[in-house]
């Protein structure tokens, strides 16, 4: 009996853009990667290499170039109902409130919600810890609040896999850090493959089972490193000397233009 | 200062300055405006311009009862009915076509020019021949009302569509909602703010080009009674038409921001909700 196969999987995956003066930008070259089952993986790496364009090309909204990406074992040739997707900002829709916008992609997917479907959106904002705002207005949240109410809308679906696009990049760093805890709250509640991007090195220590550094333009793996602290993490990891060793390998990795 | 008369000074007269400055700030316009009529009428008196000059405030008001309120009103009607009428086709045709201009970019290269040549053109020059063309009803005063009303809706309208963030445009392809869905429930609501603010601009063209229309070919409403008073030297019942046709304007543009608060108050300032 064969493995099942992987959960997200990209082989030489290539992505080359033309602009508008005839020429090409490579924005992706030749990336190759497995994702396991309810496995947490950070993609790391300078601006401008790529992440997005990855993040993007396993969503379904851009096709590579060369290479292929699997979800299942299957190609990937539009988006698919197994993804959920967090953006850096948490694009809220300001005509509704908050449980209107946990609920909109059921709206928008099928045109109506059911009031077991409403139900199951104030479910999730009992995860996000907004119980109490589900009537609130995009104006009255704080951005960690639209973040947690970003989450809880890419949660609606019950998606196995969950694509985080650098999401608490934008909040201020004690927010970042609160944040981040609570995804791995939340993340042990309803365990789902996460590829998680970020260019923050103690973010992708703390969240992950393993990071991919990628090098810059055009993006490629330049090494994928297992974390091996113990979960669940917590304050206390942050403390931890391995916590620290690893970020101290991934920072003089980055930072060496040769590396191996 | 003795500490006892510290002590007596009124509480609130520290803060006596800044509530002058309340006050004038909630006041100013009135005081401003009644200067400006005062100024005027002491102005018309005291050197005494001729009425068919410049007639002052009080011999206007005079003005408006040298006709009957039935006249008034017939005249009222007929202005309101045309910029009424243009208004809602200058709404019905442009934000239908906007949804066309955001929605397919050959639309867009094709239909904007023409619509930047129909805006150029100078439509009071081109009024006479839309009279002579659509004949002698309301229609031709509906048609030249539209053509000044409608440039604004649809050039705001389509860059509202347009100024979606990029991450709901992917939102909704990654729940492969359809395109029809991303224009009804993402596009548009994201583009009201847009829409309004272009509405409420237009309204004031709508009084325009409905009196521009009546200069051109009517016997009825107010920009044909202001030239036909005018004509007659009744410059001061000229000038109570002009009134009549301001206080259109005003209503007419305070309603939109009526409507855009009970309708769509989040898209509204904060101050303004």
């Amino acid at each position: 009996m064969s493995a099942p196969p992987p959960v997200i999987r990209c082989a030489d995956v290539g992505c080359t853009f033309g602009k508008d003066d005839g020429s090409a930008v490579t924005a992706l070259d030749r990336l190759s990667f497995d994702i396991g089952r309810h496995e947490f993986v950070a993609v790391l790496g300078p601006s401008g290499c790529g992440k997005s364009t990855l993040l993007r090309l396993i969503a379904g909204l851009v096709a590579p170039s060369t290479g292929r990406v699997e979800i299942y074992g299957t190609a990937v040739t539009e988006p698919r109902d197994e993804v959920g997707i967090v953006f850096q900002r948490p694009v809220l829709l300001p005509w509704f409130d908050v449980l209107g916008n946990v609920v909109f992609p059921l709206r928008h997917k099928y045109g109506r919600v059911t009031a077991a479907e409403r139900e199951q959106a104030r479910e999730l904002l009992r995860l996000v810890e907004l119980r109490e705002f589900a009537d609130a207005h995009m104006d009255d949240l704080s951005g960690g609040m639209q973040q947690r109410v970003a989450i809880a809308r890419a949660l609606l679906l019950d998606p196995e896999i969950l694509l985080m696009d650098e999401p608490f990049s934008a909040l201020d760093a004690l927010t970042r850090d609160e944040m981040s805890f609570e995804l791995l709250r939340i993340w042990s509640d309803r365990p789902k493959t996460v590829l998680f991007i970020t260019h923050s090195i103690p973010e992708a220590v703390l969240l992950s089972d393993r990071i991919i550094v990628m090098t810059p333009r055009p993006g490629s793996v330049r090494e994928i490193l297992d974390v091996p602290l113990p979960r669940p993490r917590s304050l206390s990891t942050l403390s931890d000397p391995a916590f620290h060793a690893l970020a101290n390998h991934i920072r003089s990795r980055l930072f060496t233009r040769h590396a191996a | 200062m003795p500490p006892e008369a510290a002590a007596a000074a009124p509480p609130n007269r520290a803060p006596l300055g800044r509530r002058v400055v309340a006050l004038l700030d909630r006041y100013a316009p009135g005081i401003a405006f009644a200067a400006l009529i005062a100024f005027w009428e002491i102005g018309c008196r005291v050197f005494r311009v001729p009425t068919f000059l410049l007639p002052s405030p009080s011999l206007i008001v005079a003005g408006a009862f040298e006709q009957t309120p039935a006249v008034w009103l017939g005249h009222i009607w007929a202005t309101l009915r045309v910029a009424l009428m243009g208004y809602a086709a200058a709404i019905l045709i442009s934000v239908p076509l906007a949804v066309a201009l955001a929605s397919s970019r050959l639309l867009s290269r094709t239909l904007y020019p023409l619509i930047v040549i129909v805006h150029s053109t100078p439509i009071v020059a081109i009024a006479p021949i839309i009279v002579v063309t659509l004949g002698a009803s309301d229609l031709p005063r509906v048609v030249i009302t539209f053509l000044i009303t409608f440039f604004p809706i649809v050039v705001t309208t389509t860059t509202g569509l347009m100024a979606v963030p990029e991450e709901l445009i992917e939102l909704s392809r990654s729940l492969r909602a359809g395109r029809r869905r991303e224009m009804l429930h993402i596009r548009l609501p994201f583009a009201l703010p847009y829409i309004f603010s272009a509405l409420r601009i237009s309204t004031t063209l709508a009084v325009v080009g409905a009196v521009v229309a009546e200069f051109v070919a009517a016997e009825r409403g107010l920009g044909y009674f202001i030239q036909f008073s005018t004509s007659f030297f009744k410059i001061n019942q000229g000038f109570a038409a002009l009134l009549i046709l301001v206080t259109i304007s005003l209503v007419f543009f305070q309603t939109i921001g009526i409507v855009q608060r009970i309708f769509a108050p989040w898209s509204l300032p904060k101050s303004e909700r």
